[in-house]
């Protein structure tokens, strides 16, 4: 049922990259339980505005929970509070009355930020440039279904492709790697007969490209699973692992 | 000026064989001289830009958000067509082809829709070498699902995330090149003027939204593909920053608009609940696949819904449309959803809601298969309205979801600027009066990986354009304006707040340009729109400055620009005295409510030439000529 609630954030405001942010104490009085988390930095937004301060800066499109555009670390997670659900789709029917809540950027040395709750994710897209595709050009390709796939590694690689780049793997991981990123278009591809010729490459190429980025190091904390909003799974890390020795070993043998 | 689409001669499925033989070429090793910019990176932008570098021009590549992965083309969710005709029931491309003519009550070309149910089955075709993880059948072949306004089934899809597989294919490629060295990618980007020299198009003007610099570039052609511009209505289910400022700007600088006022309201979409609400949100049409629309008998009947008995309940789509059922096109099933709220059916708080029942597929089928089908879009709506649909039946009404209407284009998708193309939901083309389910994914690729390719190469090889640098006093002042333009809405401090102007605007664009129509109502929205509009650039409130990261001066730009257009919606619905599509006139319609079209006066393309600020704009007339399919009156009995 709706319902009213008053509420305590404290936001980080950081004017730009290269200045010093810090925590700012808001009051966000009678908010419907209904909306969502984003609709409620908006009427904070319109409040400022007309209070003649600076509105809060942060990042969302869809509001859908697809685009991995909106995030932020909320309470201490990646998104916040719910398992399974981008920021833009968390809504406070779950918080209480009287909550404090803090909501912080993601931090992580590949991720720059450029104002307060925006950062600068760029660093996933040159991932993807390293290897994350299947070389095809437009036209000339076979017949759809000339080559059949399993429903089960179809389904497989969908899990995987179901990433949608938002980058909380790497803010909830305490070595900010972005291997649950990696892992999910590894497989997704490796999954699939239209990725295999590529496979080891590709495998070694995003991983190189993920450590000249300045990620860290896998250390199999599993916090990147437990905030993903999409549920990819570690198993994709293990998947990525075994691309990537069968790719070494090869390399080394030619 | 004398509109000419340009259509190829001869038999109309050997036409765009014959016009691919017949464009000229550009030699390959020219092919890197030329600068292309593409302007979005959604399924039309990401696509063209991909393949456009594939043949070997330069590209240059736009994108307002902070990666090109991020277009609103990601959310959608049901499918994409193809006549494949895998499943062998009686599909192939001339009844995509005719569907898709009928669906859009017979207000698009005939040879631009044959083209596109030609090239729909090579999209699948290179989708999947991308690795696009379609669903498939046990036997590991692909699978497909039914649509709204088709007897066949013929929508591939990739579970409730089709247009994110899709893009992220497209952004794969898109990728590729980047890394190639082919494309430039410029995310947060916004396109704000259009830079014509002597006729042609020539470049653009873009605001760089970190540093909220005006940057130049220039090319030998620009594509937009900067989608639709249904946030128009402020409530709808298009993405936050979905706009029509490039091509209203385009606009401006000589590109006709055509059929502004076809818009798709779509039926099954999670109703408004609040006015704090920014958006509104889909639930894809594949749900009508198996979920049952029904409202209670009685008005007013405000009993939960399993405690109302079947014999007291509605299924009004499945009475009234006995061989489509829940499956009627969009611009009907959502008139109806109407019709019955009006008539006090409606259920749920607000009472402006129909059930969507999915019980008897579940007793039919089985939870594991109907969570397999659709298991993400029921998350999603169980995480908005906190109700469980696998228990209880969900609620929907109608939402604003795609603009039929758009820049102009010829068969090239040359727009009546020489060297502007657009592509996708930006321009016009395919979708006549009511775009079908699942047809927009297939155009935006069929547009960007099939149809630009060519067409672009015919204009570059047919002129001589002359040598310009963005020291041209054209750019010069083309970044002036837009500079100009800025610090007006920096400069007006007043009291209101750019959302609410967005907001009282949707309001007025929804109640008299909504789902019925009529012409006082026309009138005087016109009138409310120009007051508004009055208001807004004496009193809107636009904290922060321009030369920096400012997401309220973002929005204003793009509100201003909505109140200039909507006006322009509104002229176009009143130009049109018939119903089609989704276009309802009140005063024409047939006994039955349906739309009744006018073929003998308003069987065109209506596209409108802008005069100059309040002047009103000039209308141009494409006749629409049915050489294949007999015009009649749309019956989904
Ligand atoms: C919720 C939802 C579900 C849908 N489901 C389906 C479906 O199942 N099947 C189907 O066929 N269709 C569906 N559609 C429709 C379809 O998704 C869209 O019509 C289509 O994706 C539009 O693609 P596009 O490439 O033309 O534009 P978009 O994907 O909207 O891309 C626009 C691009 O232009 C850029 N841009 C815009 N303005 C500017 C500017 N001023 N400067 C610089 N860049 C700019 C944006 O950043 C973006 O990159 C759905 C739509 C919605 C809203
Ligand atoms: S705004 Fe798109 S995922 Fe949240």
């Amino acid at each position: 049922m709706t319902k009213t609630i008053n509420i305590t954030l404290k936001v980080w405001r950081q004017f730009g990259p290269d200045v010093k942010g810090r925590l700012e104490t808001y009051q966000a009085k009678n908010i419907s339980t209904d909306m969502s988390f984003l609709e409620m930095l908006d009427v904070i937004n319109e409040q400022l505005t007309l209070e003649g301060k600076d509105p809060i800066a942060f990042d969302h499109d869809c509001r859908e929970g697809i685009c991995g555009m909106c995030g932020s670390v909320v309470n201490g997670r990646a998104h916040g509070p719910e398992k399974g659900t981008t920021l833009c789709q968390l809504h406070m029917r779950h918080f209480s009355d009287g909550d404090t809540v803090v909501i912080e950027p993601w931090r992580s040395r590949a991720f720059k930020i450029i104002k307060d709750l925006v950062v600068d994710r760029s660093a996933f897209d040159q991932i993807i440039q390293a290897g994350g595709y299947v070389s095809v050009n437009a036209g000339g390709a076979p017949d759809g279904n000339a080559v059949p796939i399993s429903q089960e590694n179809a389904e497989k690689a969908m899990d995987a492709a179901a990433c949608i780049g938002c980058g909380a793997c790497v803010a909830s991981c305490p070595n900010a790697s972005a291997m649950l990123f990696v892992s999910a278009k590894v497989s997704q591809l490796a999954l699939l007969p239209q990725g295999k010729p590529e496979a080891a490459e590709r495998a070694l190429a995003m991983v190189r490209k993920m450590d000249d980025l300045g990620f860290g190091n896998c250390t199999n904390e599993t916090e990147c699973e437990a905030d993903c909003p999409k549920e990819i799974s570690i198993v994709n890390i293990a998947r990525l692992n075994r691309e990537y020795l069968k790719a070494g070993f090869l390399s080394s043998v030619i | 000026m004398q509109l000419d689409a340009k259509i190829p001669g001869g038999p109309l499925t050997e036409k765009w064989d014959r016009h691919r033989f017949e464009l000229k070429l550009v030699n390959p090793a020219n092919k890197r001289k030329f600068n292309i910019i593409v302007v979005g990176t959604g399924l039309a932008g990401g696509s063209a830009a991909a393949t456009l570098a594939e043949l070997g021009y330069d590209v240059k590549n736009f994108c307002i958000q902070d990666s090109p992965r991020r277009a609103h083309s990601i959310a959608a969710q049901g499918g994409i067509n193809a006549a494949k005709n895998y499943p062998n029931d009686g599909d192939s491309i001339w009844r995509l082809f005719y569907d898709t003519v009928k669906g859009g009550d017979f207000r698009a070309r005939e040879a631009n829709v044959c083209r596109l149910a030609q090239l729909s089955t090579n999209i699948i075709d290179h989708c999947v070498a991308q690795g696009v993880p379609f669903a498939r059948d046990y036997g590991g072949l692909l699978a497909n699902r039914s649509f709204g306004g088709a007897q066949v089934s013929r929508t591939f899809y990739a579970r409730g995330q089709t247009g994110q597989q899709l893009l992220l294919g497209a952004y794969s490629s898109l990728s590729r090149q980047i890394a190639a060295g082919k494309v430039t990618m410029f995310p947060r980007r916004e396109m704000l003027e259009l830079v014509v020299i002597n006729g042609q198009a020539r470049g653009i003007v873009v605001r760089n939204l970190v540093t909220g610099e005006m940057e130049r570039h220039e090319a030998h052609a620009v594509v937009l593909c900067t989608g639709g511009y249904g946030n128009v209505f402020f409530l709808s289910t298009n993405a936050m920053a979905s706009n029509v400022t490039a091509s209203y700007r385009a606009y401006k600088k000589g590109a006709f608009f055509a059929n502004p006022c076809f818009t798709q309201i779509h039926p099954t979409c999670i109703p408004v609940h609040g006015d704090y609400q920014s958006k509104l949100t889909l639930m894809s049409e594949s749900l009508r696949n198996d979920g049952r629309v029904w409202v209670p008998k009685t008005p007013g009947d405000k009993r939960p819904p399993h405690q109302i008995p079947e014999a007291e309940r509605d299924y009004y789509l499945e009475n009234k449309y006995p061989s489509f059922g829940n499956l009627v096109p969009r611009d009907v099933a959502s008139r109806n959803a109407k019709e019955q709220c009006d008539m006090g059916k409606g259920v749920g708080e607000t009472a402006l809601a129909v059930y969507l029942d999915f019980e008897d597929a579940i007793k039919r089928d089985g939870r594991d298969v109907i969570e397999k089908k659709y298991g993400n879009l029921f998350q999603m709506y169980e995480k908005i309205t906190a109700d469980d649909p696998y228990q209880t039946p969900m609620m929907i009404y109608p939402a604003v979801h795609y603009t039929m209407g758009g820049l102009w284009v010829d068969y090239n998708l040359m727009s009546t600027i020489p060297g502007l193309f657009v592509l996708g939901e930006a321009n016009f083309s395919d979708h006549g009066a009511n775009r079908l389910g699942a047809s927009a994914l297939m155009q935006g690729l069929a547009d960007g990986y099939f149809v630009v390719p060519y067409t672009i190469g015919g204009y570059i090889s047919g002129t001589t354009p002359e040598d310009v640098t963005t020291d041209h006093p054209a750019f010069k002042e083309a970044s002036q304006q837009a500079e100009i333009r800025t610090r007006k809405l920096l400069s007006v401090k007043g009291k209101r707040t750019v959302d609410d102007f967005h907001k009282e605007l949707g309001h007025i664009m929804w109640e008299y340009c909504g789902m019925a129509r009529n012409n006082e109502g026309l009138d005087k929205a016109k009138t409310m729109i120009r007051s508004l509009r009055e208001e807004f650039w004496e009193n809107v409130l636009v904290p922060g400055g321009g030369k920096a990261f400012n997401q309220s001066l973002e929005r204003a730009g793009r509100v201003a620009d909505f109140l200039e257009f909507g006006e322009l919606m509104l002229t176009d619905a009143l130009a049109r005295q018939e119903s089609c599509g989704g276009h309802f006139n009140e005063a024409y319609q047939t006994e039955e409510n349906e739309a009744r079209r006018d073929d003998e006066n308003f069987c065109h393309v209506a596209a409108w030439e802008w005069a100059g600020d309040d002047k009103a704009p000039v209308f141009h007339k494409e006749p629409l000529v049915f050489e294949h399919v007999k015009l009649t009156q749309r019956s989904y009995k």
